[in-house]
């Protein structure tokens, strides 16, 4: 591709991760299809933030908008990263976990209806502690009630990405769709270098973050399924065709003794690379698949 | 946390959209505007940063200087300079009055 024809296509793109949560959500369902359920002007808030001398949110950063995926039924949950980190409250959980069992009981009565989670989220939000802790858990319950029945489709774009007790939930999905700008980790990088000291890891070095929990290395790794463009029309197009293949054969999370052996085959004598960590679970991820 | 109200009895026209924008993000706010029942303009502010009355004060002042709608604008703030709050407020005139 020369020079000319390359930069206007990229200049031209429509960014995904420029949006915020609802306008997300909005341009994955078919236009016309969707409505809100709890938008803002339902009110329901944290009720904690105030108390602690933060603004609520009247959506509590939580999007959930009902309709359909290339003619498909679906629920769009979006959380919106740039309101407390993303996190995971009282509010914003119940309203997902709410979403997704509505999704479950549709899909049992035999409207099957896919749920597409757009995780922008640190996790629990800790000024809502144990009540944010137990929405997680709830949140993960709802995603296994659902799989049985219908997809579940995370897609991580960016910049906040996937972290803490959300990652799990994440983990749970049928599939993970994740730009080349979004991360997906267990612990975050500021809270790994807080507990074990910039020696085990420097949350200023972005060059390092990114290869370990970065799209690329996480799908590369076999731990996603799908590295897209920051681009509305291909994020769309690849949630349409997660929605229409349905669910996969094996959810990954149930590849349990496959993973055991991975992790137990880990040589930690020595430091892991990103790049070798990649080509050896690659091999692996295919033998999984053929499993 | 400080909640500050305030009533703009001169902006009577009829509205009939509902506005919603902005983010509760740190420096940012989000604004929820809709017709309002009693004819007048009520503004309701909810703010993290407290201390700050007399600019809400000329801020919405200013801004109800050109504007004339009948709304109910309520603001949940994580501390918006009193340019942003402007803008906000603009924008969502924008949605309302489209």
């Amino acid at each position: 591709m020369s020079t000319a024809t390359f930069i206007p296509a990229f200049v031209r793109r429509q960014s995904f991760i420029e949006l915020d949560a609802r306008a997300r959500a909005q341009s994955l369902l078919d236009p016309g299809s969707w409505r809100e359920l709890v938008g803002p002007f339902d009110r329901i808030e944290s009720p904690w933030l105030p108390e602690q001398g933060i603004a609520p949110q009247s959506d509590d950063g939580c999007v959930v908008l009902k309709g359909a995926i290339d003619g498909k039924p679906a629920v769009v949950i979006a959380l919106e990263g740039k309101f407390q980190g993303g996190s995971m409250g009282e509010v914003s959980g119940a309203k997902m976990t709410a979403a997704l069992d509505l999704a479950a009981r549709d899909s049992q009565n035999g409207k099957k209806t896919a749920a597409v989670l757009l995780l922008e989220t640190g996790g629990v939000r800790l000024q809502e502690a144990n009540l944010g802790l137990a929405v997680i858990a709830e949140v993960m319950a709802s995603i296994l009630a659902l799989r049985e029945h219908a997809p579940v489709i995370t897609v991580i774009a960016g910049t906040v990405g996937c972290f803490g007790g959300m990652s799990i939930a994440a983990g749970l999905s049928s599939y993970i769709v994740m730009t080349r700008e979004a991360r997906l980790g267990l612990n975050g990088p500021e809270v790994i270098e807080q507990e074990s000291g910039i020696e085990e890891f420097d949350s200023s070095d972005h060059a390092l973050i990114w290869a370990i929990n970065g799209g690329e290395q996480r799908v590369a790794m076999g731990v996603a399924d799908e590295l897209v463009l920051d681009d509305v029309q291909k994020i769309a197009a690849t949630v349409q065709r997660y929605v229409k293949a349905g669910l996969p054969q094996v959810h990954r999370s149930q590849q349990i003794a496959l993973y055991r052996a991975r992790i137990a085959a880990l040589d930690t004598s020595r430091q892991i690379d990103p790049l070798s960590l990649r080509e050896s679970w690659k091999e692996k991820a295919k033998e999984g698949v053929a499993q | 946390m400080e909640q500050l109200n305030f009533d703009y009895p001169s902006a009577k026209r009829r509205v009939i959209k509902k506005a919603h924008v902005g983010v509760a993000g740190s420096g940012d706010m989000e604004i929820l505007m809709q017709p309002d029942a009693t004819g007048i303009a009520h503004v309701s502010v909810l703010t993290s940063v407290n201390g700050f009355r007399s600019s809400w004060q000329a801020v919405l002042d200013r801004f109800f200087a050109k504007y004339d709608g009948a709304v109910q604008i309520d603001i949940n703030d994580a501390g918006a300079t009193p340019g942003s709050v402007m803008l906000r407020l603009e924008q969502a005139v924008e949605v309302i009055e489209s």
